[in-house]
């Protein structure tokens, strides 16, 4: 069965629409393979506006390594903003993907990326527009399988109505895992239907199908247990660790977009994983243990993906990218080579030490020196311990003023604010930071031409981490703190003017705690949010609080919880979380303990440099750190003429 | 700088949704995959020196679109087409470079002749509309611009109009046997601009001609107007005059 194009009637509404560009597909390294010769066809997701979702790293590896078996095709499909919206519901245009603009109904799978829980109500419209039942329960064999993925899909809980199925971890292999399961089971004739391909897929314990579990509750509303309702299906689901990421140097044909993207420029992820052991840092938490990409790898990935791309601007990836163990040498190897070429390197690294700044150094040979950013994330020294952020006032000081010295003019510090156990004095301190800082930097420089901006968002406690148990703190808390910071720093006469403050109200981060911690009771209120005209809420224009609020009350009526249930109430050690029998490899007691260890004010070291400290993952997973130094260096490149 | 190089480039099918920044990354980006040894601007942030001429608007085709490269060593035309056209995607096709001689390549685009597909048009009412618009002496269209609503005669830079009628090309919704007028016209390059947008509304003002769908636009030439057949001719013949290609 052939499908056909919906470009002819989608191109009618274009004219009517904002930068209809988005929607047309034809980027440079896309791919469209013939519908009839393919078996089994994804479409992938990101499900937020194109401008932000085309350069994900997630999605087009993905979409390129699968479109590298022959027996697959993927097209990618992204949210459309309401404007088209409107007109695809006025005249029946259901939602396409952008390749070659076919019906994601036709699809066997639809696979979604959530690197945010902020993304669950634009899912709802791609579903409703693509003519798939919101509910997992109500499809039939015409409808694709609904796959999330990334990081938010370590608690799918929330979306456990709308998704037929969940990936935890690295995508790369189970992605071609999935293919081949679905591959085989159409080949023998599709037995036992739609169930029958998702429990092949649960069986093999690294896809979880949320419908193949029953959840009960207690009757104060906590969950009393998660349970397998059919033989085969294993009672915990695990997370997928890629172990060799030279092995997988993607992507190697990068998406070149004629639209404006928010992200302009070819990334290469330099390792994958973190042991730092920040608490509040789910990515570091469930991405575990590190392993590097060589640098030699890096060098032919960046060469590539410049030629392949035309790009001038590479960015090193990672989740701290100066503690590659070579890195030093990947910086100058990589400033070498394309000195005096127009090409840009940047490292998005806020570590809080002078080779950080070594570093920044290198990479702006080829560019300006603007600002460098910092993370210190507590403004207290104390709130650093809580967090494990091992950075002293010392250290920033020292730091910033090598910073200063060297020719930087603008500082960026980042924080947060709502951190268990935080107390006003912690979010002051911020300010104390920041005006010694600035002193430093005067000092240093001699000239009070020197800036410093503050940056501070809002914690939001996340699954699989040791804050997990926490409390998130209420919104009008965070609101007083920031309030009051910023008045200290306003009425600062000396340093106030040098200060620049930058922050959110903290009302988004409820909803975002809500959706982070959430059980499957929490999936009401999305449905209801989203048939209230609830759309792209990442974005502060089209987000409401109060929709949220008000759609929670209703949705969350006759039932024992509410949102502060969710969001503001600390958890006992054995309460049940909705994600238990998911498993990121993290062992629950360590967790619990780094938990207590955060409160008592005791940090905790990285496994990279000192001995092994438990925490599960590696044991768990059967992974293993994996870092150099390999010794070797980045020869320049021959010039082709 | 060694050398200047003038470029015709088509924007086709799907890629006419492109807006002219959209335009200049896509061939930023092609110059530098293609190695093209493209000059940069001096100063804090350089930038290639790449400049167009009368780009066509988000939304419309054309065959017919010139920009200017400025490289730092001697290319073959010829060869830059071939590295320029493969680097670009399709649907940005490069069909013409020559070596730049003298004079301003924006100074040779006096105006364009312009192609506009109505399909499910009414024919008879289209050659009403035309006859009507033409004898106009003046016909005052009103166009939202970045500066507010502007109004403008859209009759003056409209050097000639005509209707014709073809069979629907079968891609275009409402299906095949059905009639497609087309409108061919040639506009003067003026301030303020007139696009092919203004004289559609001017033909819906003075006759009440208004297509049911959407119009398709492309153009299909710029350059001088040519006195004898009142179309634009090549606006880089002057450059290839005397060249060695
Ligand atoms: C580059 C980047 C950005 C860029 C580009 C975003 C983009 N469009 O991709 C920008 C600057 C725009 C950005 C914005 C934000 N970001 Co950001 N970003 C990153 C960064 C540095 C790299 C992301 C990346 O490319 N990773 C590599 C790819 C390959 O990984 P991946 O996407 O997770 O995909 C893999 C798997 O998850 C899986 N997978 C993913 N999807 C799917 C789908 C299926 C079906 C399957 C089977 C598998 C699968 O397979 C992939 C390959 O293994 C990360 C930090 C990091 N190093 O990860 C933060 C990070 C992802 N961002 C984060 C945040 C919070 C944000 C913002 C919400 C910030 C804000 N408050 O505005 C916004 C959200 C934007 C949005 N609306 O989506 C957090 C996420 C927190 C968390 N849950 O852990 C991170 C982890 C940083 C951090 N340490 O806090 N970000
Ligand atoms: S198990 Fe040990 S080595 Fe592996 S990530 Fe955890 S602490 Fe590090």
């Amino acid at each position: 069965m052939s499908v056909e194009s919906l470009f002819p009637r989608l191109e009618a509404l274009l004219p009517k629409v904002q930068k209809p560009i988005q929607y047309v597909g034809g980027e440079l390294n896309s791919t469209v393979k013939d519908w009839d010769e393919a078996t089994v066809r994804w479409a992938l997701m990101y499900p937020d506006a194109y401008e932000v979702g085309l350069p994900n790293q997630g999605v087009q590896i993905l979409y390129e390594i699968l479109n590298e078996l022959p027996e697959t095709l993927a097209e990618r499909t992204y949210a459309v903003w309401p404007d088209l919206e409107r007109l695809m519901r006025a005249e029946g245009v259901p939602q396409f993907t952008v390749d070659a603009h076919r019906p994601v109904r036709a699809f066997d799978v639809l696979g979604l990326s959530f690197s945010t829980e902020l993304g669950y109500t634009n899912m709802l419209t791609a579903l409703d527009l693509a003519g798939i039942p919101l509910s997992a329960a109500d499809r039939g064999p015409d409808d694709p399988i609904v796959l999330a993925g990334g990081h938010a899909a370590f608690n799918p809980e929330p979306i456990a109505d709308f998704v037929d199925a969940a990936v935890l971890g690295d995508g790369e292999q189970i992605a071609i895992a999935i293919s081949e399961v679905i591959r085989e089971w159409k080949a023998e004739g599709e037995p036992g239907g739609r169930d029958g391909v998702l429990l092949r897929l649960a069986e093999t314990g690294g896809v979880y199908v949320p419908r193949f579990y029953d959840v009960e509750y207690l009757p104060d509303g906590r969950i009393k247990r998660v349970v397998p309702n059919r033989s085969g299906v294993p009672s915990r689901v695990f997370k997928h660790t890629v172990m060799d990421l030279d092995e997988w140097p993607y992507p190697k044909k990068p998406l070149v977009p004629l639209a404006e993207t928010v992200h302009e420029r070819f990334s290469v992820e330099i390792f994958r994983g973190c042991t730092r052991g920040c608490r509040f840092c789910q990515a570091g938490m469930i991405t575990r243990p590190v392993r590097e990409r060589s640098i030699t790898t890096i060098g032919a990935m960046v060469d590539n993906g410049i030629r392949e791309s035309g790009f001038s601007e590479v960015g090193l990836l990672s989740l701290s990218s100066a503690d590659h163990s070579e890195i030093g040498e990947v910086a100058k190897g990589l400033a070498d080579r394309y000195e005096g070429s127009n090409v840009s390197l940047s490292l998005p690294s806020t570590r809080v030490d002078a080779f950080n700044i070594d570093l920044a150094n290198e990479f702006s040979r080829n560019g300006r020196r603007s600002g460098l950013t910092f993370a210190p994330e507590g403004g207290s020294e104390r709130m650093r311990k809580v967090i494990n952020k091992m950075v002293s006032e010392e250290d920033l000081i020292r730091t910033v003023t090598t910073a200063y010295s060297q020719g930087w003019r603008q500082v960026k510090l980042y924080f947060m604010c709502g951190l268990p156990t935080e107390e006003d004095v912690d979010v002051l301190g911020i300010a104390d930071l920041a005006r010694k800082v600035i002193q430093a930097g005067r000092e240093a420089t001699g000239s009070r031409d020197v800036r410093c901006t503050v940056s501070i968002g809002g914690f939001v406690p996340k699954p699989h981490t040791p804050f997990q148990w926490a409390a998130q703190a209420d919104h009008e808390t965070v609101d007083r703190r920031l309030r009051e910071l910023r008045n200290t720093l306003r009425n600062d006469k000396q340093y106030g003017k040098a200060i620049g403050m930058r922050y959110h109200d903290g009302k988004p981060s409820i909803v975002e705690g809500l959706l982070s911690r959430g059980d499957r009771r929490v999936g009401k209120i999305i449905r209801a949010v989203w048939e209230d005209g609830g759309r792209f809420d990442g974005w502060s224009e089209h987000f409401s609080y109060d929709r949220w609020m008000t759609c929670a009350a209703k949705a969350l009526d006759g039932e024992p919880v509410d949102v502060d249930w969710y969001t503001v109430r600390e958890r006992e050690e054995h309460e049940v979380l909705p994600w238990d029998h998911l498993d990121a490899g993290l062992d629950r007691e360590w967790l619990w303990q780094d938990w207590q260890d955060a409160v008592n004010d005791v940090e905790v070291e990285d496994c990279r440099w000192t001995p092994c400290y438990d925490c599960g993952v590696c044991p768990t997973m059967g992974t293993e750190i994996q870092i150099g130094p390999t010794g070797r260096k980045l020869l320049p490149l021959t010039v082709v003429s | 700088m060694a050398q200047r190089l003038r470029v015709r480039y088509a924007k086709r099918g799907r890629l006419r949704f492109t807006s002219h920044r959209d335009i200049s990354r896509a061939v930023e980006r092609a110059v530098r995959r293609a190695d093209i040894p493209v000059a940069f601007s001096a100063g804090f942030s350089p930038h290639p020196r790449i400049s167009y001429a009368g780009a066509a608007p988000t939304g419309v085709a054309s065959e017919a679109e010139y920009l200017e490269i400025a490289v730092t060593r001697p290319c073959r035309p010829q060869e830059l087409r071939a590295a320029l056209d493969a680097s670009l995607p399709p649907g940005l096709d490069v069909l013409d470079v020559v070596e730049a001689r003298a004079g301003s390549l924006a100074d040779r685009l006096e105006g364009s002749l312009w192609e506009v597909r109505l399909p499910g048009a009414d024919p008879a009412a289209a050659e009403g509309a035309v006859k009507e618009f033409m004898t106009a002496g003046e016909v005052a269209v009103e166009r939202l611009t970045k500066k507010g609503m502007r109004n403008f005669d859209a009759r003056g830079a409209v050097a000639s109009l005509v209707s014709l009628t073809a069979d629907q090309d079968d891609h275009v919704e409402g299906g095949p046997n059905q009639s497609c007028v087309i409108l061919r016209m040639v506009v003067r390059h003026e301030t303020p601009a007139v696009r092919p947008d203004d004289v559609l509304m001017g033909l819906r003002l003075v006759a009440d001609f208004a297509p049911p769908s959407p119009p398709s636009v492309t153009r299909l030439a710029q350059g001088p107007l040519d006195a004898s057949t009142g179309e634009p001719a090549d606006p880089l013949e002057a450059d290839r005059v005397g060249g060695d290609q």
